[in-house]
C-alpha cells in the first residue's frame, strides 16, 4: 500500500535520479507484489563507452591498446572502434540518456568500492522489481561490423575481462552472456574456453549485425563446447544502417523496425535450414531483442516452403517451426496489437510459457517493464512466472528465491 | 472535488510546469502562452511520467503543391513527451499524437487571486 502523498514538484534537471524517473515502475512493482516471486531480466544494458578508459587498459596487444587510448583522447574527430549512425534518443525526447550524467556524478561522489555501473544497475533493477539482470554492452553491439577483425577480438577480450573482474565478480545479481568475437572463429572458441567458468557468466552472445554465416564449419567446435558446458548461445539483434538493403531507409524508425528483425531472421534461417538443431540437440539457443512477431512470421514462411523443398534441408527431421519452438526468445520490444488475440496467437506459436523470457532492454529508448507480461490476461499463473523469471532461472542456473529490494 | 495548490501566479513562467501529487493522483500542470493545462502524469502507454518530459513543437513534413517532399520543420503546435518511451501528447488537448483515440485525463485549473489550484 502506497502512503498518501501530497507535494508539488518542480522538474529541475539537476534533481534527476533513476529512482525518481522510475517511481511509477516501483509503484507497479508494489501493486503487483513483485517482491513475492522471481523476476529475471535477460537483456539489459550499460554504456561501456563511459568506462572505455578502464576497459582499454585490459587490451592485451600493446599496439592496439595504445591506438585505443590515443583515439579516445580525441573524441568526436574519429574513433578507433567506430560507431553506428542513428538517433535512438528521438532527438532528445528520451531525456534519461542525457540526464543520466547526474546519476553518474552522484554515484561517483558516493565513493563506493565497486565500479559505479554496479550501483547504477542495481538502482534501476530494484526500482523495476528485478532480481537478476543479464547485462550487455551498448556501442559494442555494432563491433561485429568493424573492418579490423583483430580489433573486434582485442576489444572483446578486454571488455569481457573488465566486466568479469569489475562487475560480475562483485555483484551476484548482475550476470552476463559474454561477447563472442564471431568474426574470428578460433578467438570465439578461445573466449568460451577462457571465460566460460567465470563468476556470473551464464552464456555467450553473438551480436547479430555481421556478415559471417552461422552454419560455417569453423563454428562447430564452439557450438560443441557450449553444448557440453550447458551454456546458451544468444543472438542479440541490432541494426546496420549501412547494410545495402537498410540503407534505402531514410528514418531511424524504419531501420530499427526492420534491422532488429532482419539479422536474426537470416541467422535463424541458416541455423535451422542447415540442420544445426539436429547436430547440437542440447545446445540452448536464444534470440534477443527482435520482439516476437518475426518468429511467428518466419515459422510459417519456412514451414510452407519446407514441405516443397525438403531437399534443400535434408538434415531436418521435422518442420522448421518445430525446432524454432524449442529455442528461447527474449520478450522486448513486445508488440502490443490492439486485438489481444493476435498477441495470444504469437505466444502460442513460440510456446511462450516455457520458451519466452521477459527482458527490459533498460535503459534503452524502447524498454519494457515486467507489467507487459504480468498484465496479460491469457497466461496461466505458471506461464506468467516462467516468463518473468522461472525459465531464465532454469536456463542460467539461478537461485529462484527473490532478492530484490523495491523502493 | 478537492482543489490542490499548485503555485503562485508569479512563480510560473512561460513553459514552466509543476507535478502535483495528491494522494494517489499525480497531475502535471503546464503554463504556456497564457494558459494553464493539467493532465494525469500516468502515460497511456505503460504508466510513465507523461508530463515530466520534453516540451517540443510538432514535427511536420513539408510537402510542396506538386506533392514532392521538401524536408521537415516544426509547426506551432506544442507537444509534451513522455520521457520513458517518447509518446507525444498535444498540450492543448492531452490527445496522444500517435493514436487520437487515446488521451490523458484532463483536470481543471483555477486561479484565485495570486494562487493557482488544480481540481483533483
Amino acid at each position: 500500500m502506497d502512503m498518501v502523498r501530497s507535494e508539488v514538484r518542480k522538474l529541475a534537471a539537476e534533481d534527476y535520479s533513476t529512482v525518481q524517473h522510475l517511481a511509477h515502475a516501483s509503484q507497479q512493482a508494489r501493486e503487483r507484489n513483485y517482491q513475492d516471486f522471481l523476476i529475471v531480466d535477460v537483456d539489459a544494458h550499460h554504456y561501456e563507452s563511459e568506462s572505455y578508459k578502464d576497459v582499454f587498459e585490459y587490451i592485451e596487444s600493446p599496439v592496439i591498446r595504445r591506438q585505443a587510448v590515443e583515439s579516445a583522447k580525441r573524441g568526436g574527430r574519429a574513433s578507433m572502434l567506430g560507431g553506428q549512425i542513428g538517433y535512438q534518443d528521438i532527438g532528445g525526447r528520451i531525456t534519461r540518456h542525457e540526464l543520466r550524467r547526474h546519476d553518474i556524478r552522484r554515484h561517483d561522489k558516493l565513493g563506493a568500492p565497486h565500479h559505479r555501473d554496479v550501483g547504477m544497475t542495481l538502482e534501476w533493477m530494484d526500482a523495476m522489481g528485478v532480481d537478476y539482470s543479464c547485462l550487455f554492452p551498448t556501442p559494442m553491439l555494432f563491433l561485429g561490423l568493424h573492418p579490423q577483425v583483430e580489433v573486434e577480438v582485442a576489444m572483446c577480450r578486454a571488455y569481457n575481462a573488465w566486466l568479469c573482474e569489475r562487475v560480475l565478480a562483485v555483484e551476484p545479481r548482475i550476470i552476463s552472456m559474454l561477447y563472442l568475437p564471431f568474426n574470428d572463429p578460433e578467438a570465439a572458441y578461445k573466449t568460451v574456453k577462457d571465460f566460460g567458468d567465470k563468476k556470473g557468466v551464464v552464456g555467450f552472445m553473438v551480436t547479430s549485425p555481421r556478415y559471417k554465416p552461422v552454419h560455417d564449419n569453423a563454428y562447430v567446435k564452439t557450438y560443441a563446447l557450449l553444448e557440453e558446458m550447458g551454456k546458451p548461445i544468444a543472438f542479440h539483434a541490432a541494426y546496420n544502417w549501412n547494410d545495402q538493403s537498410l540503407s534505402l531507409a531514410n528514418r531511424f524508425i524504419s531501420v530499427h523496425a526492420l534491422g532488429f528483425m532482419w539479422f536474426n531472421m537470416v541467422h535463424m534461417t541458416n541455423w535451422v535450414v542447415n540442420g544445426l538443431p539436429e547436430r547440437f540437440p542440447k545446445l540452448k539457443v536464444m534470440w534477443i531483442e527482435s520482439g516476437l512477431t518475426w518468429a511467428y512470421c518466419l515459422m510459417q514462411r519456412l514451414d510452407h516452403s519446407y514441405m516443397m523443398r525438403t531437399s534443400d534441408c535434408p538434415s531436418l527431421k521435422r518442420k522448421p517451426s518445430e525446432y524454432m519452438r524449442e529455442m528461447f526468445y527474449s520478450s522486448q520490444p513486445m508488440e502490443k496489437p490492439r486485438d489481444r488475440s493476435i498477441l495470444e496467437a504469437t505466444f502460442k506459436m513460440i510456446n511462450a510459457e516455457t520458451q519466452l523470457m521477459w527482458s527490459s532492454d533498460y535503459p534503452h529508448w524502447d524498454f519494457d517493464l515486467p507489467s507487459v507480461v504480468y498484465d496479460l490476461p491469457f497466461l496461466s499463473e505458471t506461464g506468467r512466472r516462467n516468463i518473468l523469471g522461472g525459465t531464465a532461472a532454469k536456463v542460467f542456473g539461478l537461485d529462484p528465491k527473490p532478492v530484490k529490494k523495491i523502493p | 472535488m478537492p482543489e490542490c495548490f499548485v503555485a503562485k501566479v508569479s512563480e510560473m513562467q512561460d513553459g514552466d510546469r509543476r507535478i502535483v501529487v495528491a494522494g494517489s493522483a499525480e497531475i502535471g500542470v503546464f503554463y504556456k502562452d497564457g494558459d494553464y493545462f493539467a493532465y494525469s502524469n500516468y502515460c497511456v502507454h505503460s504508466g510513465g511520467p507523461a508530463c515530466e518530459g520534453l516540451m517540443i513543437n510538432r514535427v511536420i513534413d513539408v510537402i510542396a503543391p506538386d506533392r514532392t517532399y521538401q524536408g521537415q520543420t516544426f509547426s506551432d503546435d506544442v507537444h509534451f513527451v513522455c520521457p520513458w518511451h517518447g509518446y507525444e501528447f498535444e498540450l492543448r488537448t492531452g490527445e496522444c499524437v500517435g493514436d487520437r483515440r487515446l488521451r490523458l485525463k484532463k483536470f481543471d485549473v483555477v486561479r484565485r487571486g495570486d494562487d493557482i489550484f488544480v481540481v483533483a
